[in-house]
């Protein structure tokens, strides 16, 4: 026993992230960066035609086309299909996409295909996302798929080209940090709280430089949908990449997915992706605790998203912040969105909501969402739609009656696209909007030219669509 | 790749922090294909609101020809998208000078002959006056160094790989096609028997529409 404790403690214990490095290590340069083996890329239409481009131009192929899934997500519009693109540079760019598909033997989704989505939604809905594989995509949000215990980050364009040339990037090992949570959360708080109540303590740039892993009690307690935005919002605290243990939850979502392996191969994967947890003796870089039962509902407040409140609080006063840099960032924050310090938050009167994004579209966004809504209207000054994050999201929902619910209400129902989110298509707010929304980023103009953007729950977003202002959705009248 | 070696430029200070790559290049603009002429479109909004009173400070001269940014705390924080950097290049930016980056930005900086420096905030504070007096720095890659226009030097680092890859402008990916070729190919023998779950076979690709029959769902 004590020889084995020694030997431990000589070769101190591997986090989850070292494990799936290792494993991915093509060969280590004298400089301690690696050349790390990718397994998957997800490619969509925003970033990869001058990667293709790159390609195309220096004669190269790509070394692995099964290694790769192409969908049009940002640029697609969310309703009348079927009719032509009305905006010709998105028709361009995702005609693109189509052709360099087919130029490269890519496996491809086109628009109008029951398996189409947002590429966050549809790698784990396929089984292409898999525990222990590196996965990469041309979009920051591709942390999202370390909820499966994949090291999955997001990449550049030029990152894209090397990836189809040589199925391979040149890195260097993250620091570690393990964000341990605890507790349950109280009724009418969600995941999304968490992980803005995360950011706001940790910081936009808290995370640079770590690779996290989130662990505890109450990631056991998750759904996957649940724990994909955590993952989700991580690179809004800075880190690109976030890792989740799989656990049984991860292969009872996994099974039967078209991509996953089955019959033998399952077998043999799910041998080793018990062995994808950190050991007891593994060393963090940092570690964090934090206690989620005492949570309430939140909301933004500000342009970035670190910059938010439980519901309960009031608009924060730039003048009783004592560093000079961040009370400048808050003054610029509240011009912005034209708030004045010292008004309830719940008083703030919004004119759009948006359910989706690669954050909140999954099917357990929109139940949630739905209960809310259920029997009720959307109130008359406000605008609502719903945005399934891929097409199976929306059919799942739709054979539960959600559609009918939201629609009843006054909602919007759409087909599934990144949308409101990125406003690449049309779904977008004018200067001076002000939204509900369950997406990611609070940036400036990242809506629409000068909306006003609030970041939010899915729950807290319907109750908001009710009211027509910011509301706690606890205190929402029967 | 355009090389890197020094430069010699008056540089543009813009102190705001967490300047995400939404502000540097609007996302209705990533809808153009082509990585060239996106110039004009750095910082569109804030460009666009900028008044006579209080111009932008890349619309000002002598600002307006800076290859300097000296930019505030977590600069490029945000979207991956690559063309914030191909703006920031083709407006003439060549050097970010900043106390923290957004990772994925400060990585496409290097793939794009843009050379981003971290600096303490001693040194940025002090690189920050330098760059508002109007009068040009010295960026010198090889030496490591700034050079101040009163005189002092700041030293910084960049990664040896990064630097030598900027100085000689090399295409990472001929690198490892040539260099590495030989490793890819023994680790994916080796990683197809052990962990085949990752290699799609054919009839997982034929569920596919565009690779093979339709796999009826």
């Amino acid at each position: 026993m004590d020889q084995r404790k020694d030997k431990t403690h000589f070769m101190a214990g591997q986090t989850l992230y070292d494990k799936v490095w290792a494993q991915h290590v093509v060969k280590n340069y004298d400089d301690g960066d690696s050349l790390i083996y990718i397994d998957r890329h997800l490619v969509q239409e925003v970033s990869s035609p001058q990667a293709f481009a790159g390609l195309i131009a220096e004669n190269r192929t790509v070394r692995r086309p099964d290694a790769h899934v192409a969908v049009a997500d940002h640029a697609v519009p969310t309703r009348f299909r079927s009719a032509p693109l009305p905006d010709g540079l998105a028709a361009r760019q995702v005609s693109r996409l189509t052709d360099n598909a087919r130029r490269f033997a890519i496996p491809y989704i086109p628009m109008d295909d029951h398996r189409h989505g947002i590429v966050h939604v549809i790698g784990p809905e396929l089984g292409f996302t898999l525990p222990g594989c590196t996965l990469v995509c041309g979009d920051s949000h591709t942390c999202t798929h370390g909820a499966f215990g994949a090291m999955a980050f997001g990449i550049g364009s030029s990152e894209c080209e090397c990836i189809f040339a040589t199925q391979t990037l040149r890195q260097r090992k993250q620091k570690r940090m393990r964000i341990t949570l605890g507790g349950a959360l109280r009724a009418g708080v969600t995941v999304k709280d968490i992980i803005l109540a995360l950011i706001a303590e940790i910081g936009v740039s808290g995370g640079v430089g770590y690779a996290l892993e989130y662990a505890g009690p109450t990631i056991a307690s998750l759904s996957m949908e649940a724990r994909m935005t955590l993952c989700n919002m991580s690179i809004e605290a800075g880190s690109r990449v976030c890792m989740i243990a799989p656990d049984e939850t991860t292969l009872a979502y996994l099974k039967g997915r078209p991509l996953a392996p089955d019959s033998a191969q399952w077998d043999a994967a799910v041998g080793h992706w018990r062995s994808l947890r950190s050991d007891d003796d593994a060393v963090f870089d940092r570690e964090i605790a934090f206690d989620v039962s005492n949570l309430a509902p939140r909301v933004s407040w500000g342009t970035t998203p670190e910059e938010n409140l439980p519901i309960t609080a009031t608009v924060p006063d730039p003048l009783a912040e004592s560093d000079l840099e961040r009370r400048e960032r808050m003054r610029r924050s509240l011009s912005y969105m034209g708030l004045t310090p010292g008004v309830r938050l719940k008083d703030i009167a919004i004119d759009r909501v948006f359910i989706g994004s690669c954050t909140n579209s999954r099917i357990e966004d929109l139940r949630l969402a739905a209960g809310i809504v259920a029997g009720r209207s959307v109130a008359n000054t406000v605008s609502a739609i719903v945005v399934p994050g891929s097409a199976s999201v929306r059919m799942q929902a739709e054979a539960e009656g959600l559609d009918r619910i939201f629609q009843a209400a006054g909602f919007e129902w759409r087909d599934a696209g990144c949308s409101m989110c990125v406003a690449m298509n049309d779904d977008r707010l004018r200067a001076g909007e002000r939204c509900a929304s369950t997406s990611n980023r609070n940036f400036e103009g990242r809506q629409g030219r000068g909306g006003r953007t609030h970041l939010m729950s899915p729950a807290m977003a319907a109750a908001a669509a009710v009211t027509g202002r910011l509301t706690d959705v606890r205190t929402l009248g029967s | 790749m355009k090389s890197f070696v020094s430069l010699t430029s008056v540089a543009a200070p813009l102190p705001d922090a967490d300047i995400d790559t939404d502000v540097i290049f609007p996302a209705r603009f990533l809808l153009l294909l082509d990585r060239h002429g996106l110039g004009r479109h750095l910082f569109h909004e804030r460009r666009a609101r900028a008044s006579a009173n209080e111009p932008f400070i890349l619309s000002q001269a002598p600002f307006d020809k800076a290859e300097i940014l000296v930019a505030g705390r977590n600069f490029g924080c945000g979207s991956s998208r690559e063309q914030a950097v191909w703006a920031l290049a083709d407006f003439g930016i060549r050097c970010v000078i900043a106390p923290s980056f957004g990772e994925i930005f400060y990585g496409n900086c290097f793939r794009n002959g843009v050379l981003p420096i971290t600096l303490g905030d001693p040194e940025h504070r002090q690189v920050m006056a330098a760059a508002t007096s109007g009068a040009p720095l010295i960026v010198d890659l090889e030496a490591q160094i700034i050079s101040l226009p009163a005189g002092p030097t700041i030293a910084f680092q960049i990664d040896p790989h990064r630097r030598q890859a900027l100085v000689l402008g090399l295409d990472q990916i001929g690198g490892i096609l040539i260099d590495d070729a030989g490793d890819i190919a023994a680790f994916e023998s080796r990683q197809r028997a052990q962990m085949p779950w990752l290699h799609l076979d054919r009839r997982k690709l034929s569920y596919f529409d565009n690779l093979g029959k339709k796999d009826d769902k």
